[in-house]
């Protein structure tokens, strides 16, 4: 798996928590969502509409659209090509999403 | 149109990569105006990606960061965060940034916008756990994650090996690289040997990684016949080595099998593309200048045939000499006189590509029926040979009868892979098979930011 | 595959044009025990086929024409019996639906506008294709649960009996019962001319000669180049339509609207455009935009979905918007077909068309839909 190490030499080094299910997640400014939770061990953000397939971050430059969440309440957002936000909540993403925005 | 941004420029550049920054900067110098847009948040494309965060490894990236930081300096009207997904004949180019849309109109609008991995559509590929080597390179370099546990990475070519030798650097572990290349390649490489001397600094670069990943002790696997398993998730690889098949244990799978130029703009504008045989891809057909079939639309970089991040650049170059002489900032005589070094330097860095692509020569798939090539939609190779024997000659008419291609991903995954089974089940060479039309927007934006451009009362 | 790589046999019947008409003549007369053949170019061909929104679709249809009415009225009284047929040929479902099809009303304008031609309809000779109903904005909230519509939204019509189904997989269940009914597909041919024989017609393509007994051309835009060749005449032009296709939504609008409609897999289908004169396959921000604003106006909540793709198709376009079918005067067995709604006659072109055609005379239904009421100029 992909693991952030001890002796990260990023310069940028504020950490900040989001949550994946309600679950905190470690997360550092600058990093995509998908790295974030790839970092804290989760690589299913979706289950396809199709078959109910898992999936999750695969291209990590928004071509392949396998690692869809729901952010923050918004579906179908591109957790590769979003930047984590203190306190941002993900959730699942199970089949095809529905149409008013979650409160 | 949309009459809140009329605004213009001499030069729109898309993609913020080693082409895109050194036309910017070329450009500028030459007075012309220019606006660039890239979709991550700081220059450096694929290749160069978060440099100026990271810092300056080695010289190759200290030679890199001097390039953007001219860039910095050059005062092109740089948006990040910017994603085109329209672009008119007439070079006006619509981006969406914080869901909202904008446009500008570019006297020439210049395509920078690099390759995506060909696919390596294996059984099990689709599992949660199983990503590309680029995806990885992408988290090492923005987010400075790095490989543990039981990661493997299977494929071929360059970028595998200096991913392989990064993440090494960085900390991190690999229990095995399976080397899916083809053993006889090595042969049809040799008689391009010569030629690649010329860049000579590359080849040794490239013998250098080798060196290091054989002595970290990675397991360096001749290997066939790949499969990823797992339940809901990747568990473990199984492979075929040596005779035997093996399985392991594996919670992290990276695939590569080559970069391929992205053509998803050029296809939507209908610039006319020709067929490269020894990269096995489709590329947009340009002039020396970068032009394309539409003489405003400039093409330069990896989008016009992989040759690399100095290539690239020498390439971005060309093209805004070239738009500059045509706007009238300079004459014929200064750009010829200007270009010629630049000539002889993208050719130097182009020697070592015959023999990459020979050695790295990709292999046309073999897919069993039951494996999934349109991700988006999963479409089975079984389902595309069905299609095949009802009448579908090419990718177009495959989408009308399976979805193949209908995904959000608008056939960026699947349409090298497609091609080459619907070839295989046609019986003919795999440039003959019509690839997909495809068409703007060539990047999701909703229903409500495309409807807030309508004019109408 | 029954796919001739040298056609050297002689056919029953040849038909020219692999789209919604001709793949629907084509499976007719092999579902007939004919021995036809359908000639047809490569993957990039105008394909007017791939470029519908699917409806079964009768508002409106044979207004000033009450035979294109009665036809209209004909092949979807026939649509379900032909949808069970073709689900079977395809071995997967085609979407088909009978659940009626709403034509929503924006302001009052359009409500009146809807409410004159529905008045107009009626009063014709034979009335209306279908039952249609206007509605207003209460009934038609009732209608549509789990959507809410936008405040612009007066009204509907709604006809009641329509139906509608996916375009795509129907057009792939045609060839797959083509094939399985003994037809064969002549592929890749561009077919430059056709030839009357004594006993038939030499179709000259850029890779063979096909003989056939009879010959339909069935090319859609292609038709005003060959059909003189046999003394048909069809006149048409292109006219683009473009549209917008959704992400994958959860269930919310179980009755096909005219602009708006969410298919079984869950996308969300927006548009068409008329775009006159139009050749280019190609979409445009400002025509995108407008219809996606209309969508909006529709269903408000639909902003917030996202466009997966869009598509742009050149279709066929007769100079009064109904069917042309001609059998030759002077080349008998030779037949042209042509029309902007291949979708909504497709059960009527596999059925009595076919038939027809095997027998040798058009169906009575079509006698007014001939082509020399260009020429007459009638009351």
């Amino acid at each position: 798996m992909l693991t952030r190490p001890e002796s990260a030499t990023l310069p940028t080094n504020d950490t900040l928590t989001v949550y994946f299910a309600g679950r905190p997640i470690a997360a550092r400014a600058g990093d995509s969502v998908a790295a974030a939770l790839l970092a804290g061990g989760i690589t299913v953000t979706r289950q396809t509409p199709v078959t109910g397939a898992a999936r999750g971050p695969y291209c990590m430059m928004g071509a392949c659209f396998d690692c869809l969440a729901v952010v923050d309440g918004r579906p179908s957002v591109q957790t590769c090509m979003t930047q984590v936000r203190d306190g941002m909540r993900i959730d699942r993403q199970d089949g095809a999403r529905g149409l008013a925005i979650e409160p | 149109m949309t009459t809140q941004d009329t605004r213009t420029a001499d030069l729109v550049i898309v993609g913020a990569g080693p082409a895109g920054v050194s036309a910017a900067i070329e450009a500028r110098w030459h007075g012309l105006s220019v606006l660039l847009l890239d979709e991550n948040a700081a220059p450096g494309g694929r290749i160069w990606q978060a440099l100026e965060a990271r810092g300056a490894k080695d010289e190759d990236d200290a030679d890199a960061l001097r390039i953007l930081q001219a860039f910095r300096g050059c005062e092109a009207d740089a948006h990040w965060g910017a994603t085109v997904w329209a672009i008119d004949p007439d070079g006006t180019v619509y981006w969406s940034a914080d869901g909202a849309t904008r446009s500008v109109r570019g006297a020439f609008v210049l395509l920078a916008t690099g390759t995506t991995e060909r696919p390596l559509p294996i059984p099990g590929w689709t599992l949660p756990g199983v990503m590309t080597v680029g995806a990885a390179q992408i988290a090492l370099k923005t987010a400075g994650l790095v490989p543990t546990g039981a990661t493997w990475m299977a494929g071929q070519g360059p970028l595998l090996l200096l991913y392989a030798v990064q993440a090494l650097r960085a900390g991190g572990r690999f229990a095995g690289v399976l080397d899916l290349s083809d053993r006889r390649a090595k042969w049809g490489a040799l008689p391009h040997l010569p030629r690649a001397m010329r860049a000579l600094t590359d080849l040794r670069k490239g013998l250098l990684w080798w060196n290091q990943i054989r002595r970290a002790r990675v397991p360096w696997i001749r290997a066939s016949d790949l499969h990823a398993q797992g339940e809901g998730a990747l568990s473990r690889v199984r492979f075929r080595t040596g005779g035997r098949i093996r399985v392991e244990p594996a919670d992290l799978l990276l695939l590569h099998d080559g970069v391929t130029p992205s053509v998803q703009i050029t296809r939507a504008l209908g610039l006319a593309h020709t067929w490269d045989a020894a990269q096995r891809s489709w590329k947009p057909t340009t002039d020396e200048w970068g032009a394309s079939s539409l003489a405003n639309l400039l093409v330069a970089g990896d989008g016009t045939g992989v040759g690399g991040a100095l290539a690239a650049t020498f390439a971005g170059r060309l093209a805004a000499l070239g738009a500059a002489c045509k706007l009238g900032r300079i004459d014929v005589a200064t750009r010829d006189a200007a270009a010629a070094p630049l000539r002889a330097a993208r050719a130097r860095h182009l020697a070592l590509r015959p023999l990459l692509d020979a050695l790295y020569a990709p292999r046309p798939p073999m897919l069993d029926d039951t494996t999934l090539v349109c991700r988006c939609e999963e479409v089975t190779a079984g389902q595309i040979r069905a299609a095949a024997t009802i009448g579908a000659l090419g990718l177009n008419q495959l989408k009308a009868f399976t979805r193949c291609g209908m995904g959000p991903c608008q056939g960026r995954m699947c349409g090298a892979t497609a091609a080459e089974v619907m070839a295989a089940a046609r019986g003919v060479p795999v440039e003959q098979v019509e690839p997909y039309r495809t068409r703007f927007p060539t990047k999701p934006l909703t229903l409500g930011e495309l409807a807030a451009l309508n004019e109408d009362a | 595959m029954a796919q001739a790589e040298h056609a050297s046999e002689s056919f029953d019947v040849a038909v020219i044009g692999g789209g919604m008409v001709g793949t629907a003549i084509a499976y007719g007369c092999a579902a007939r025990g004919a021995r036809p053949a359908l000639l047809d170019q490569g993957d990039l061909s105008l394909r007017a086929a791939r470029a519908n929104a699917g409806l079964i679709y009768s508002q409106g249809k044979g207004e000033g024409l009450p035979a294109y009415a009665a036809w209209t009225r004909r092949s979807i009284s026939l649509w379900p019996a032909f949808a069970e047929v073709m689900a079977s040929a395809a071995s997967r479902p085609i979407g088909f639906r009978q659940r009626g099809v709403l034509a929503f009303c924006l302001g009052e304008e359009e409500l009146e506008a809807r409410r004159a031609l529905l008045q107009r309809m009626h009063n014709q000779l034979g009335g209306p294709a279908a039952p249609v109903h206007l509605l207003d904005r209460h009934a038609v909230e009732a209608m549509l649960p789990d959507v809410r519509l936008g405040p612009r939204v007066v009204g509907a019509t709604y006809s009641p009996e329509d139906c509608d189904v996916n375009a795509l997989p129907l057009l792939r269940a045609l060839n797959a019962g083509f094939l399985q009914a003994g037809g064969t597909h002549l592929l890749e041919r561009t077919v430059a001319r056709i030839i009357p024989r004594g006993d038939g017609f030499d179709i000259v393509s850029d890779r063979d000669t096909v003989h056939a007994a009879k010959v339909v051309v069935a090319c859609g835009l292609g038709i005003p180049h060959l059909a003189p060749m046999v003394g048909l005449h069809a006149p048409v032009r292109p006219v683009r339509g473009q549209m917008i296709v959704t992400e994958r939504l959860a269930p919310m609008l179980p009755i096909p609207g005219s602009g708006v409609r969410q298919i079984h897999e869950g996308v969300v289908q927006i548009g068409t455009t008329t775009e006159e004169g139009e050749i280019v396959p190609a979409t445009t921000v400002a025509d995108l935009a407008r219809m996606a604003a209309r969508a909006v106006q529709v269903i408000p909540a639909l902003a917030e979905a996202r466009i997966v793709r869009s598509w742009a198709g050149i279709r066929p376009m007769t100079p009064d918007g109904c069917p042309i079918y001609q059998q030759s005067p002077a080349h008998p067995g030779a037949f042209v077909a042509v029309c902007h709604s291949g979708v909504t006659l497709c059960a009527a072109h596999a059925g009595p068309l076919a038939e027809g055609i095997l027998a040798g005379k058009l169906p009575d239904d079509v006698a007014d839909l001939q082509p020399d009421r260009f020429d007459a100029h009638t009351t």
